[in-house]
């Protein structure tokens, strides 16, 4: 069918049972060559059982995975030019560093000088030349890391898998690890399967993620595609924050409608694609904080602040986190709702004010509601 | 402040007193005397002479140093039977079984050591005597014509030891493999290695110190024992604890007795020092981990 060279992976309907349970669900992607792609999703989504999948230690219950173009199925792990980075990196510890690299190599038959300048070149270019000689035990987290990906690398995989590899390391770290990361894929231009449960990670470094929940894909797409145009509910909640109100649609057409919420309160919302929803039907509005604006009641700037939905409310608290401060606040319905604002240190909100909040109705997602999501 | 530190210090020497009370009186005191009495000569009745005497009768009595060596390598080849048999149990039980059959098969390990050494070698001397089950289950079955004896040769004596010991070389082992992440032979065998590789490169590396531990408990307690050696083996087994005995219980020449355990003593503790040079272990990280 698809025998097109131009994707390093490619799974079709790919499903793994366990028993009576149905870990993977018929998933079908494909990855082009060189890019980053994330499989983003909460524990036991089932992530981890397709990367193993891919990497030849569990056995696919139906569909077929190709590499290059050529289907896998059947080929032992050790045969297979898909390498993979461990959540726990699973160096070699009675190894050093040269050894530790020179693993797959040896075992691929490669000649001494051959294995000798091939492991000095990708110790170069994680830029630490000089560890070869070391311990594992004598290196930093940050260092292991790079090199459990050097020990990947210097063997030329047609992909490389990451299972959650950073989940291991400090917050400051795994920042810069994060954006190392990054760079290195476009240094090797490899493609980069990347499995992890932190969106954050997913956002900042892939060209493409899937959204994997009960086994299943809900969506895959470009960071930007699944933060502001998400196709599901649970996508819209899962990747980043977002306030939510259930409701009934009470008008709507193609471009959008308008919703009465639980609380008595009416919201406008604009449809995403060309869906329409049912007039009638029971729908959940995501709202992100960074797209509601708080206004301090009686001020002058409220005409300013163009939107088509409107809540007041009082300031219930203020968390502030620097750049990524946010207000709380008590709507008169009684729930909370989040918004982002700007703390100066001058003239700011504070609890017990009372503040409008205004959003426009391009940024209320709307979704039909499923039962309990 | 005072009265607490006193007490701290008071229950720490209680603590410690029963292990050093059995170091000093049940090992250092005793092979002190064994030092002692093993370099006393008898001239006389009653009268003694400190000398070497005792260990140059060994040296110049071909019998009994050939028993020393035939001893030892019997234990070598013991440990090595031991460690086959016992890598790939120990490997099942700390890698391929689901954690909840790895503490019954460990517990159906454990349950021979319920039984005393006696017994169990009598367990053998019922299979291969030659009236035994073998015997009569190969008349039984036409492939022998007249029962045959399987007891007191070399091969039921090695048979019965490794029988005995090699639950000491599966519990280091498995303690061992057990600490090895999973993760580390499915990366030996993404990067390409064959499951032969993977053992030799990394699962046997990783499990060094548990066999190192294992080969010297096995070595140690087989070169060491003398119950299944006399009662598998009969006259012929020439074990060197049986010279000991004889030396002690039969001629009544207790410094000769004494100079032997010294020799035996030193014997086995060379034999391990080379092995630890050779695989390049230390006895901290072996037998002190496990």
């Amino acid at each position: 069918m698809t025998d097109n060279p131009s994707y390093d992976l490619e799974c079709l309907d790919v499903s793994k049972n366990f028993g009576s349970i149905r870990a993977v669900k018929d998933v079908s992607f494909d990855i082009p060559s060189g890019s980053f792609f994330s499989i983003l999703g909460p524990s036991g989504c089932g992530k981890t059982t397709l990367m193993r999948m891919i990497a030849g230690f569990e056995d696919p219950s139906g569909g077929d995975i190709r590499i290059k173009g050529k289907s896998v199925l059947g080929t032992p792990p050790n045969k297979r030019n898909v390498k993979m980075v461990f959540q726990h990196l699973a160096l070699f510890p009675m190894m050093n560093v040269y050894e530790n690299i020179a693993y797959g190599l040896r075992c691929n038959g490669v000649g001494n000088a051959e294995i000798k300048r091939k492991v000095h070149d990708v110790l170069e270019r994680i830029a630490l030349p000089d560890v070869a000689e070391r311990e594992i035990h004598q290196l930093s987290g940050g260092q292991k890391q790079r090199i459990a990906i050097a020990r990947c690398m210097v063997l030329d995989p047609d992909v490389l898998l990451l299972d959650e590899p950073l989940g291991a390391l400090d917050l400051k770290l795994r920042e810069a690890m994060k954006i190392e990361l990054k760079l290195l894929q476009h240094q090797f231009n490899t493609t980069f399967v990347y499995i992890t449960h932190d969106q954050s990670e997913a956002l900042v470094m892939s060209d493409n993620v899937a959204i994997m929940n009960q086994g299943e894909f809900e969506q895959i797409g470009t960071p930007q595609e699944l933060y502001h145009h998400p196709s599901t509910a649970f996508v819209a909640s899962f990747v980043g924050d977002s306030n939510r109100w259930s409701g009934v649609v009470k008008s709507s057409d193609s471009t959008g409608g308008k919703v009465e919420t639980e609380q008595g309160l009416p919201m406008s919302f604009s449809s995403a694609g060309e869906k329409t929803m049912q007039e009638g039907s029971r729908v959940n509005i995501f709202v992100r904080p960074e797209f509601i604006r708080t206004v301090r009641a009686g001020g002058g700037d409220l005409q300013d602040a163009a939107g088509e939905n409107r809540m007041d409310g009082i300031v219930d608290s203020l968390l502030f986190n620097g750049a990524n401060s946010r207000v709380l606040v008590r709507t008169g319905s009684g729930e909370l709702v989040e918004s982002d604002v700007t703390l100066t240190g001058e003239n700011d909100l504070k609890p017990g004010e009372d503040v409008h909040l205004v959003w426009s109705s391009k940024q209320s997602m709307c979704f039909a509601d499923q039962g309990k999501a | 402040m005072m009265q607490n530190k006193d007490i701290k210090r008071l229950s720490l020497y209680l603590l410690f007193a029963p292990f050093a009370l059995w170091i000093i009186l049940l090992v250092i005191l005793p092979h002190i005397g064994m030092v002692v009495l093993s370099l006393k000569e008898k001239i006389a009745p009653r009268v003694y002479e400190y000398s070497f005497a005792n260990y140059l009768e060994f040296l110049n009595e071909p019998i009994y140093w050939n028993t020393l060596l035939r001893t030892g390598s019997m234990s070598l080849l013991v440990t090595a039977l031991a460690l086959l048999i016992g890598f790939p149990i120990a490997y099942y039980i700390a890698k391929i079984a689901g954690p909840r059959s790895r503490g019954g098969l460990f517990l159906l390990c454990l349950i021979p050591l319920w039984v005393s050494d006696l017994i169990r070698a009598f367990g053998w001397i019922l299979l291969l005597r030659e009236t035994g089950v073998i015997s009569n289950f190969l008349l039984w079955t036409g492939l022998i014509g007249e029962p045959v004896e399987f007891l007191y040769n070399d091969v039921a004596v090695i048979v019965g030891l490794t029988y005995t010991v090699i639950l000491f070389m599966i519990v280091p082992l498995v303690s061992t493999l057990d600490g090895m992440d999973n993760a580390m032979i499915e990366a030996g065998y993404n990067l390409g290695g064959s499951g032969f590789t993977v053992l030799r490169r990394i699962i046997i590396p990783y499990a060094m110190p548990g066999i190192v531990a294992g080969c010297i408990v096995t070595f140690m307690l087989t070169a060491g024992s003398y119950l299944t050696p006399i009662l598998l083996g009969g006259k012929n087994s020439s074990w060197f604890t049986e010279q000991i005995y004889n030396q002690f219980i039969t001629r009544f020449n207790w410094e000769g007795g004494a100079a032997f355990g010294m020799l035996l003593l030193f014997f086995t503790s060379l034999v391990i020092w080379l092995g630890l040079k050779l695989s390049g272990q230390t006895l901290a990280n072996t037998v002190a981990k496990s």
